[in-house]
């Protein structure tokens, strides 16, 4: 039960956004998530607007940018399916070379690609910056259903647990020569997983026991319980307002 | 498949968001009831499960590797409620916690990722365990046709979404081809390992995999990989080419149409108005014909699997023990 504090997307750091309360950090990224699904497409400088405002958060958490640029590759196919649009859309108006393109579809394109983007820097500086049980408080204090809370916070406890099981038996494959490369040869590893699941299973039924003997009743107490500073809700309501307010004005003029 | 924030429209997102919630609340009251206090050690562990299934890497052959998505197999090893929570939360956590997929894409992500491949892999799964034989080893078989299905269903569900909502004038049928295309293959790599992984946990465990209760435990209930191999193929080749079928269209011949109608005046008129249907009015009747004909399917498809999914699933619940 190593899990601990950190996960892979977390940065140690004392910086003003890794200090502010987690449910004021979440509020601030859904405000900024809505802003960035809302975009108008081809609304250029509301798109750049809204980068800035990341840049200033990215640089209040002080982050490593090579740290936020690799993690942010998860949209990569995204990204690969924006650059098809153009050439996939109706109305092809325009050619490179030839092959024809539709302007209107690579305006598209660019503000999929372009929020996509967004979005997933947005949610790497709160991931970044704030420890996992940290979230979990957050969300509980923001009122998420306590069971999909309770659920997921055992789930990332184990998670380690699960993931090193895997490791092992992967190692312990491998170590008698397994290398599979083809289709036809995933069944040992398919039997890893079942076995994997069996043991998950198992050790959920043990790990009840266990509550149940130090008085579980279905709800967990709630312990990382952390108040906002006035402070944390200005800066934090005053940026993701500033988002908003970007997108509300690049509608009214679209 | 985890869609980045914006990917379909507002209107979409909310809606799906209605959806989901009210999927994901239905299971978990659906769960409490059969699990009681269980549940949230269980639902944890198993979902921890998934997560780390998600991370295993399967060779597909020449240096290409699949990963397991997974809402099948929750639903036959878990049940479809617990299951459909069980990926849900995942889902969840991927997004608020690893950034994989957007906040406010939660809700078509969470329909697309748990709700359509759990219920709808559950229904195609009763559907399987009806039509074969009834004994433990058709379970694997069954649970492999279901994980193939829930690919395939998840993909159609997509492009359904895609339909009312997008975010980019392309239309609806290119992009159900090509989704439901590379989804085949994709769900023949779900489909064998979700039949293998089944197969392994009904091999030690039989009691554990609630897909398989009320079934004597049989020795030798592995093995039956190839006619799930020739059906997956049969499947493809049948999709394959009844969706080039429907997919007909010639975009430059569209094109053309479009320019001799002067519809593409009025196309750039309203460049950024983003519905598919005004796309579809502009492409001529045969094509919106042809749209209409694959939304419907598609449509009738996806609502069918969850749907007795769903059905299924309330069903069978005076049955089993608490």
């Amino acid at each position: 039960m190593g899990a601990g504090h950190s996960h892979p997307l977390h940065v140690h750091g004392h910086s003003m956004v890794h200090r502010m309360a987690p449910h004021v950090k979440l509020l601030a990224l859904v405000g900024f998530a809505v802003a960035v699904a809302t975009l108008p497409v081809g609304a250029w400088w509301a798109f750049l607007g809204l980068a800035m405002l990341l840049a200033v958060a990215l640089v209040a958490a002080r982050l490593p940018p090579r740290f936020v640029a690799s993690r942010a590759l998860v949209v990569l196919p995204f990204l690969l399916s924006a650059l098809v649009v153009p050439f996939v859309a109706s109305g092809h108006d325009a050619t490179v070379g030839p092959v024809g393109y539709s302007t209107e579809g690579l305006a598209a394109g660019l503000s999929i690609a372009g929020r996509a983007l967004l979005g997933v820097t947005a949610s790497i500086v709160v991931a970044g910056t704030t420890e996992l049980p940290r979230v979990l408080a957050g969300l509980e204090r923001l009122h998420v259903p306590q069971p999909i809370v309770a659920i997921a916070s055992f789930m990332l406890r184990y998670l380690e647990v699960v993931a090193g099981e895997l490791g092992r038996m992967h190692a312990a494959m491998t170590a008698r020569g397994h290398d599979p490369r083809w289709l036809w040869q995933v069944r040992p590893m398919a039997a890893a997983s079942g076995a994997l699941f069996v043991r998950s299973y198992e050790r959920g039924e043990r790990v009840h026991l266990a509550m149940q003997a130090r008085g579980f009743t279905g709800h967990l107490p709630r312990l990382h319980d952390e108040h906002a500073a006035p402070r944390d809700w200005i800066v934090a309501t005053t940026w993701a307002v500033a988002a908003l307010a970007v997108t509300v004005i690049a509608t009214v003029m679209a | 498949m985890h869609a980045p924030d914006g990917f379909l429209t507002a209107g979409t997102a909310v809606t799906t968001g209605v959806v989901s919630a009210a999927g994901v609340g239905v299971a978990v009251r659906r769960a409490r009831e059969s699990l009681s206090d269980r549940m949230v050690p269980l639902a944890g562990l198993t979902a921890a499960f998934v997560f780390a299934g998600q991370m295993v890497n399967f060779p597909i052959g020449g240096g290409v590797s699949g990963h397991l998505i997974g809402g099948a197999l929750a639903a036959v090893l878990l049940g479809p409620w617990l299951g459909t929570l069980v990926v849900a939360v995942v889902v969840f956590v991927q997004a608020l916690m690893f950034a994989d997929g957007g906040i406010t894409a939660l809700g078509y992500n969470i329909m697309n990722m748990a709700l359509v491949p759990a219920l709808g892999g559950w229904a195609v799964f009763r559907l399987g365990r009806r039509l074969l034989p009834d004994r433990m080893s058709s379970v694997p078989l069954a649970a492999g046709i279901a994980g193939f299905a829930s690919v395939v269903l998840a993909a159609a569900s997509f492009s359904l979404q895609w339909l009312f909502g997008a975010s980019a004038p392309v239309p609806f049928d290119r992009v159900l081809t090509a989704m439901l295309g590379v989804h085949t293959v994709i769900g023949i790599g779900e489909g064998i390992i979700t039949g293998l992984v089944v197969a392994a946990v009904v091999a030690s465990r039989p009691d554990l995999v609630v897909g398989a209760e009320g079934l004597a435990p049989t020795p030798g209930a592995r093995r039956r990989l190839g006619p799930f191999i020739a059906g997956a193929v049969a499947t493809t080749l049948l999709v394959a080419v009844g969706v080039s079928q429907l997919a007909v269209d010639d975009p430059d011949g569209l094109e053309a149409v479009a320019q001799s109608q002067g519809f593409d005046e009025v196309a750039q008129d309203h460049p950024l108005s983003g519905s598919v249907f005004a796309d579809y009015a502009t492409e001529g009747v045969r094509n919106e014909r042809v749209s209409l004909a694959a939304a419907g399917l598609a449509g009738v498809a996806v609502t069918l699997a969850v749907g007795s999914g769903v059905v299924l699933a309330a069903r069978r619940r005076p049955s089993s023990p608490a």
